[in-house]
């Protein structure tokens, strides 16, 4: 993760002043991370292999936790149609969970941002709701929503709103006054000057707000989808240990893992398409 | 329009921040219709103060600013400011940066072709046609002031004001950017305040030079510049306003001190 955010930060910095050689160092070094990156994955696989075929015995409840069974219980996972469907509903609420959090996150933290007064004021509150657990919530969003979608889209809400709304409070505090000047000088309105230089100006770190969210989004959607549901990616992971089917137990954990690593990088791919243009 | 006032008038004006007394007294200005006046002194002796001052975008202590006989008291559409960070908004590409704020609903009312119309203009007039879709990321510092330049233009402002706008520039883009001046002011007739440091810049472009300086600061000395334009081949002509420049220069900063 620090190691992403690493990449961000030299994207905006290093790249402006030696483009040249930035690129060629990326471009001779990408094979070589690729094939560490593909060796770090072999291990881990390695240890799993290790842990329930050489150490386990055969018979065994960790036994049936192995990576041929799981591999094998994958892809017969992945050309059914069940699946799909799952992983459907997982996503769309997550997209409900972050198109929420977005349309409470980027109005409040504007207004934070722009105004010192409401910033003192909520700050030590915002710090407070943020350092809570969203799942500490998950009793009192069932007994208050009930049980099925919305006290799944209030969690997930609450999880995400954080990092966005502190995201785009930042980015107002970071606007170049020179922009804020120049709508001055044009005699923009305080309307004009927040659709046409505010807004624009924070879309980077509303972006930043995202990615971090969307990482946030897909940590509490499993534990959320525990809560009385019966489709989604974490139904899936009750139902396959209720019906003692281990090995597609297995097979679910890796799918999470492959479906989270590909939102984060497309998460993170919308973010870097923005920044070149928008680093000065 | 009338011809009665000047197109740009300071009096009196005192200006100061908090308590720390006032940083200028006394200034006063007057500018006509095309004319050059280029504002020099030390660095910190308060020449973007009083920069903001004249375009309305901060109140003198005492005294006040006109624009075409009429005293304001905020920013004015046809003052058009530039400052040595071009201040290109990193989203736009170069023609909309140029555009920028013309459809705002405080500046006069055009029709979008008009505003198409002065933005082609603008930009054909700074030479950067063919550069008019790319983003200031892709812009050297000289094209980039250019075009803080054009926007200043598709307003055809009646005054402009400019604070060390090429500062930050190499000789040979500044000398560039000093003619590309010249011929909008000519073309256009703006009443242009200059502020800079540069005693060069001001012999080369100003029909006056007004000397600040002392604490708090005033016009020191004031001097008209005849001389027909282009002036880079008569440098040595000006030598004498030149040496009498640097020791009212001189003798400000020793009484600063
Ligand atoms: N917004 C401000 N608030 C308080 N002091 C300021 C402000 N702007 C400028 N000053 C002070 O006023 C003095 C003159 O600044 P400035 O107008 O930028 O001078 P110059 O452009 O001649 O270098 C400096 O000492 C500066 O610190
Ligand atoms: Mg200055």
């Amino acid at each position: 993760m620090s190691e992403v955010i690493d990449g961000i930060a030299a994207q905006n910095d290093v790249s402006q002043r030696q483009p040249a050689e930035r690129k060629l160092r990326r471009r001779s070094g990408a094979p070589l991370r690729f094939v560490h990156g593909l060796a770090g994955l072999g291990l881990i696989v390695l240890a799993w292999w290790i842990a329930t075929d050489l150490l386990a015995a055969p018979d065994s409840l960790e036994a049936r936790f192995a990576p041929q069974a799981t591999f094998s219980s994958l892809f017969q996972l992945l050309s059914s149609s069940d699946l799909a469907l799952h992983v459907a509903v997982s996503l769309k609420r997550i997209l409900v969970g972050l198109v929420l959090a977005l349309a409470i996150g980027v109005p409040v933290g504007l207004v934070v941002g722009l105004n010192k007064t409401v910033e003192a004021a909520t700050s030590p509150a915002f710090q407070l709701l943020r350092m809570i657990s969203p799942l500490s919530w998950m009793p009192i969003a069932v007994m208050v929503l009930g049980v099925g979608d919305y006290p799944i889209y209030f969690l997930l809400t609450f999880a995400a709103v954080w990092p966005i709304l502190l995201n785009t409070a930042a980015g107002v505090r970071h606007l170049d006054p020179a922009w804020l000047t120049l709508s001055r000088s044009l005699c923009a309105t305080p309307w004009e000057n927040l659709i046409h230089v505010v807004i624009p100006g924070v879309v980077g770190h509303v972006l930043t707000g995202v990615r971090l969210a969307i990482g946030i989004l897909w940590i509490v959607l499993v534990p959320c989808e525990m809560l009385g549901v019966s489709a989604g990616l974490g139904y899936m992971i009750l139902d396959t240990r209720d019906r003692l089917a281990y090995s597609e137990l297995m097979a679910m954990v890796i799918v999470i893992g492959l479906l989270g690593f590909l939102l984060d990088a497309a998460a993170r791919a919308l973010h870097s398409r923005w920044l070149p243009a928008s680093s000065e | 329009m009338s011809t009665a006032h000047p197109i740009l008038e300071a009096r009196e004006i005192a200006l100061g921040y908090g308590n720390a007394g006032p940083l200028i007294t006394d200034f006063g200005l007057a500018l006509n219709a095309g004319e050059i006046v280029t504002i020099l002194g030390p660095s910190g002796i308060g020449k973007s103060s009083l920069i903001r001052v004249l375009a309305g975008l901060q109140q003198p202590n005492t005294g006040h600013v006109a624009v075409d006989g009429q005293v304001i008291r905020n920013v004015h559409p046809r003052v058009a400011i530039a400052f040595q960070n071009p201040g290109l908004l990193p989203w736009l590409n170069l023609e909309r940066n140029v555009a920028f704020g013309l459809s705002f609903a405080r500046q006069l009312r055009l029709s979008s072709a008009e505003r198409r119309a002065r933005t082609d203009a603008a930009i054909r007039k700074v030479g950067l046609d063919h550069a008019r879709h790319r983003l200031p990321a892709e812009l050297s510092g000289g094209m980039a002031q250019r075009a803080a330049l054009a926007r200043c233009l598709a307003r055809q402002p009646k005054a402009l004001l400019l604070d060390e706008p090429f500062g930050a520039l190499d000789e040979i883009t500044r000398a560039d950017m000093q003619s590309l001046l010249l011929s909008v002011v000519r073309e256009f007739r703006t009443a242009t305040v200059l502020v800079t440091h540069d005693i060069d810049e001001a012999l080369l472009l100003s029909d006056r030079i007004v000397l600040i300086g002392g604490a708090p600061a005033r016009e020191l000395a004031q001097w008209r510049i005849d001389h027909p334009q282009p002036r880079h081949d008569r440098l040595a002509e000006l030598g004498r306003i030149r040496i009498e420049i640097v020791q009212a220069l001189h003798a400000a900063i020793v009484r600063h001190h």
